[in-house]
């Protein structure tokens, strides 16, 4: 029992720090795969490459005045961004990372924990999440505050039927509601993935799923809450300082929970696209190998002044990543976690790259097209669905 | 440890009913309503019917709630203001009240035999599957006249809505 308290703080413990940090630098990856795909360079003056660039932002936002607007109702005006960011860290909890693990002789799963209701618990955590937004907006007692909230509640009470559905047509397949088994039915190959397995591949549900996710996180195009060129800044307009930083944070947090759960729902979770007995377990070392390759080359033929010192660092640093792959030591909790990284990693890529090219839904089509085209396509999904499993099984 | 967590969530049921009843501005009545339903959740988490309680928050305090907050926005309902107690209420709303609360104790100490106790995580059948197939086999005839309940007062909701556009 001690053991288990001590495990579950330690683990505790680091998925917090991991996930904050991982949060803080998405904002880097984000601004910098924006700039590239703009032709520009994004962050590139605080640190090599900009890499110190979250520090100096987190350093910023804790130190400005926080301002208390006059005539905001003080106590759900402070409690909104409470509940935005709570709500938001409360769904990382039932994620599972990886598979059970042995760390000194003691079994863990690579999951904070895991609930035979997870996939249940991450949508209430979800749908609570809309009043940080909504209370935020309110509570303002700005308008353009306020109509921000309206409507991003009317935007997230839509599209949460969709995603339901979505996520209740691969829980069908895999007839779990547990995330750690849900990914255990998906072991394999990737054929075996719920997005690719029979009786009915998932493909439709997959992308009804990522369409309403991002919808849910209030992201490009579905960003009408925060729709600078009507509404200032929407619903977080009279926040300032730290209080606004949480609004940004359970944004983030928010798209790394849809990447994760589309990653364990339709994209098998940690397990591998084959068999390690095909050589699966070489492919991290040799994504590495060739990153540290391109680092090097580019060293050594610099394009910028400070290239031909950072560049070789980043170089060693992949080269390194690569060598401990290779270890069998590390192999049995790296390499799930590789490949739980990679997907998640894929898709928080495919977040930044619409929110480059894509540009805003109109407010009637954002609802059209919530209403009339997204729900029946995924009402009729499930229906395929469940008619083919109760078929085949 | 329990006893300790039911007490806490209890109180703060308790605590949020009266709050609904007290406030003077409809979007704090309705935060408290919210917490109503949160601490109900977990009170159903603790008794063992881990569905129940998901379901709990997903549709009461998720989906309900948010419409009713989003009404209530959409409004922009301000407070309401207090306007003096009748006479009648004055005088006979403290012993009614204790009248009533007395009825309940009574019959809750009648109904309920003291030697069957609360088991906290005892109930076995509030996993998704046993609520499923409880709905399916059991219940299958409440259930589908249910929907179709809802389904009637959704045609109702566009008929109505249909009528105003004209």
């Amino acid at each position: 029992m001690d053991a288990f308290i001590v495990i579950s703080l330690i683990k505790i413990a680091v998925v917090a720090f991991v996930l904050l940090t991982a949060v803080a630098y998405l904002q880097w990856v984000e601004r910098k795969v924006i700039a590239h795909i703009q032709l520009r360079m994004g962050p590139y003056r605080v640190g090599p490459h900009g890499l110190l660039q979250p520090l100096a932002d987190v350093i910023k936002l804790i130190t400005k005045e926080d301002m208390m607007p006059s005539y905001v109702n003080k106590p759900l005006y402070l409690f909104a961004p409470f509940i935005a960011v709570c709500m938001a860290l409360l769904s990382i909890a039932v994620i599972p990372f990886g598979p059970t693990i042995t760390v000194f002789g003691y079994q863990t799963n690579m999951q904070l924990t895991d609930l035979n209701i997870g996939v249940l618990y991450i949508l209430a955590a979800s749908s609570m999440g809309v009043y940080g937004i909504a209370l935020a907006g309110w509570a303002s007692n700005n308008k353009y505050a306020l109509l921000g909230g309206l409507r991003s509640s009317a935007q997230m009470i839509s599209y949460e039927l969709p995603m339901a559905l979505a996520i209740a047509s691969p829980l069908l397949v895999s007839n779990t509601l547990s995330l750690k088994e849900l990914v255990g039915t998906q072991s394999g190959n990737i054929l075996h993935w719920n997005i690719l397995h029979g009786p009915f591949p998932q493909i439709i549900a997959f992308l009804i799923f990522l369409i309403a996710g991002f919808a849910e996180t209030n992201r490009v195009p579905f960003d009408l809450p925060e729709a600078e060129n009507e509404l200032v800044a929407g619903f977080h307009t009279e926040y300032s300082s730290m209080k606004f930083a949480s609004f940004f944070m359970a944004e983030y947090l928010n798209m790394v929970t849809v990447s994760s759960m589309a990653t364990l729902l339709f994209l098998g979770g940690w397990e591998a696209p084959w068999p390690a007995a095909y050589g699966s377990n070489l492919i991290p070392s040799a994504i590495f190998l060739v990153a540290g390759l391109t680092a090097l080359y580019h060293a050594a033929n610099p394009a910028r002044k400070m290239d031909k010192y950072t560049l070789p660092v980043f170089g060693i640093v992949f080269l390194g990543i690569a060598g401990l792959f290779l270890l069998p030591l590390v192999q049995s909790w790296l390499l799930p976690l590789f490949w739980f990284c990679a997907k998640t990693g894929v898709i928080l890529f495919f977040f930044m790259w619409v929110r480059a090219t894509l540009p805003r839904f109109r407010y009637d089509q954002l609802m059209g097209f919530a209403w009339k085209f997204l729900f029946p396509v995924a009402m009729l999904n499930l229906l395929v669905t469940s008619f083919l499993v109760a078929w085949f099984s | 440890m329990d006893v300790i967590l039911f007490l806490i969530f209890a109180i703060i049921a308790v605590v949020s009913a009266i709050n609904v009843v007290v406030q003077t501005h409809p979007i704090s009545s309705a935060v408290s309503l919210i917490g109503v339903m949160g601490s109900l959740a977990v009170l159903y988490l603790l008794l063992g019917a881990e569905f129940i309680a998901a379901a709990q928050v997903i549709v009461y305090a998720g989906a309900v709630m948010v419409l009713f907050i989003f009404v209530i926005l959409l409004l922009n309902a301000g407070a309401e203001t207090k306007r003096g107690r009748s006479f009648m209420v004055q005088l006979l709303g403290v012993p009614l009240l204790i009248a009533l609360l007395g009825l309940l104790v009574f019959f809750v100490d009648r109904l309920f035999p003291r030697s069957v106790t609360v088991h906290f995580g005892g109930f076995s059948g509030g996993s998704a599957q046993a609520v499923g197939r409880a709905l399916f086999t059991t219940y299958l005839l409440p259930f589908e006249v249910t929907s179709i309940l809802i389904l009637i007062a959704i045609l109702g909701a566009i008929v109505l809505a249909r009528k105003e556009l004209d």
